[in-house]
């Protein structure tokens, strides 16, 4: 099951450069939020702060407080026991280029000490199903590199190797930005399942996409959250000048 | 991509004869440089071959050296010695060097990494007989005699730098997507590092450390006074041990016209040695890799 993801004033630098200012944000269990916003205006760190993955970039920082579920991210709570709990997806295709298709998908458990080969399979499998790529790889599981994949396999591979450890949350970042219409229509798709039993949180270029797949939708500008508000108001009756202009296209 | 120019295009001007010329010149140029290049590699294997081949028997293989004047005899102990002594370098200096490497390319972005970055660099500039010397003060004079063991000190000095600085430019290849992907697993550093990183930087790796292997594998001038060569068979770590390039540089600067029949045969032998435990280690990494891995 997804929980909820609670946002208290999030500030995040990269050296002496402020990239969030104080945001403020509630994201739903189990449905879907979708950040947009013109490129450069936080939406990536945003989400990247959430699995305090913006700390592994040399002299990056954040404060503020975020609790996903019953977890305290920036208190108390290593960074790597977060980030077992919180799934992501990158931008580009990210797959361990010498690991199999299996092994891609195996390795968060692998590397994590999970030792019961036979659930293995069970897991690798089911992940693979949930992100709707069984049925094109499971006769080269083991024989094939998960680089040979085409990029939006590759995407949905990066998915199922999230999912596989089973994560409550599952962070998305512009998740499409590098594939077909084809592959892209498939991955929304996942996204529609996928919410049965995640929280899910996407960023996106795609003003469609984001009409399409979240419930909720947050509009960040120059390293501010804007707007925050269902998706069909933002998109319909935005109360912020600067949300309008944007999604009208006027700027950005 | 080469691409047809269409017959109408206003735009670009067709390929003219000129530029054509001047592309076949260039490939002719780099296939001649291909040639010059392995030209010295070729000649020297082939007058091996032609001095040596002769000399090589089985008893060359199997026997210690004759004493001078007694034909026959051979390097076997030589052959086990350089073995031996190449063993004892790698397991300290692969270790060492791969572990530096992993240090200067995942955590050695500061004053500590430049200053290791710059050592590594002089010591593959240093001449192999200091590092003789070296291993001589360090292990010879406090063990009070010459042994295999010095040798492979020696040796295992010259491979680390080599190893270290291969190894931080193939981790540094490793896209940081693929760290990130790992990272957000949730997996720790070290693992990510040792894992992942290194094991996608794994080809890489190991060409360094035979690049390195095959470097040391014929030194012979830090070994004069480490190793310092052996007439009999010694499989002791202590002891004064042979290897194939003292043999072949005793029996080459002797007067005796056999002698000097079997210093070819030794150098045919260990160009052999190296070419072939190259190619096994080669072998023996490709054979796990994927249909399509890169």
């Amino acid at each position: 099951m997804g929980v909820g993801i609670q946002v208290e004033n999030l500030n995040a630098w990269f050296g002496k450069t402020q990239a969030l200012r104080n945001i403020n944000m509630t994201a739903e269990a189990n449905h879907a939020t979708a950040i947009i916003g013109p490129s450069g205006c936080g939406k990536s760190t945003f989400v990247r702060c959430l699995n305090r993955m913006h700390e592994t970039i040399p002299e990056a920082h954040a404060t503020g407080r975020v609790r996903i579920g019953d977890l305290d991210v920036y208190n108390g709570t290593s960074a790597v026991a977060i980030r077992r709990r919180i799934g992501m997806v990158f931008q580009k295709p990210n797959p361990f280029p010498t690991m199999s298709i299996y092994d891609n998908v195996a390795a968060g458990l692998k590397l994590n000490g999970f030792r019961e080969h036979k659930r293995l399979d069970d897991i690798v499998e089911r992940s693979l199903k949930l992100s709707a790529l069984w049925d094109e790889v499971k006769d080269n599981l083991k024989k094939k590199s998960g680089a040979s994949l085409s990029g939006g396999q590759q995407q949905r591979l990066c998915i199922a190797r999230a999912l596989a450890v089973q994560p409550e949350v599952l962070l998305m970042d512009e998740p499409c930005s590098a594939l077909d219409p084809i592959s892209t229509g498939k991955i929304e798709e996942l996204i529609f399942q996928l919410k049965e039993s995640f929280t899910i949180v996407i960023v996106t270029h795609n003003m469609q996409q984001a009409s399409r797949v979240a419930e909720f939708t947050g509009f960040f500008l120059l390293g501010e959250l804007i707007e925050f508000d269902k998706t069909e108001k933002i998109f319909t009756t935005p109360s912020d000048k600067r949300t309008e202009d944007y999604i009208t296209g006027r700027f950005g | 991509m080469p691409e047809k120019q269409t017959a109408g295009s206003t735009t670009l001007p067709p390929i003219s004869l000129w530029r054509r010329g001047k592309n076949n010149f260039v490939t002719f140029a780099a296939m001649a440089a291909v040639f010059l290049v392995l030209l010295p590699l070729g000649a020297i294997f082939a007058y091996l071959v032609y001095k040596g081949v002769g000399s090589i028997n089985w008893a060359f293989l199997t026997q210690t050296p004759k004493p001078v004047g007694e034909e026959g005899g051979g390097m076997a102990n030589a052959i086990a010695g350089s073995a031996l002594i190449l063993a004892i370098a790698s397991v300290m200096g692969v270790p060492l060097g791969i572990g530096a490497g992993i240090y200067l390319a995942e955590y050695g972005q500061n004053r500590l990494g430049t200053l290791i970055r710059f050592t590594a660099d002089v010591l593959n500039g240093v001449p192999s007989i200091v590092i003789g010397i070296v291993a001589y003060a360090l292990v010879v004079l406090t063990q009070k005699h010459f042994s295999a063991l010095a040798g492979g000190v020696a040796l295992a000095i010259m491979m680390i730098p080599t190893i270290t600085r291969t190894t931080e430019e193939m981790l540094l290849l490793v896209p940081n997507t693929v760290r990130e992907a790992a990272y957000g697993l949730g997996v720790s550093r070290w693992r990510t590092t040792l894992s992942i990183t290194l094991r996608t930087a794994t080809s890489g790796v190991i060409t360094g450390v035979m690049l390195a292997f095959a470097r040391v594998a014929g030194e012979t001038a830090p070994l004069l006074f480490t190793a310092f060569g052996n007439q009999f068979w010694n499989w002791k770590l202590n002891q004064p041990t042979a290897a194939l390039s003292l043999q072949i540089f005793n029996y080459a600067i002797s007067p005796f016209d056999e002698w000097h029949r079997q210093a070819w045969a030794g150098a045919l032998i260990l160009i052999v040695l190296i070419v072939a435990s190259v190619s096994a280690v080669r072998l023996a990494a490709s054979r796990g890799t994927l249909k399509g891995a890169n």
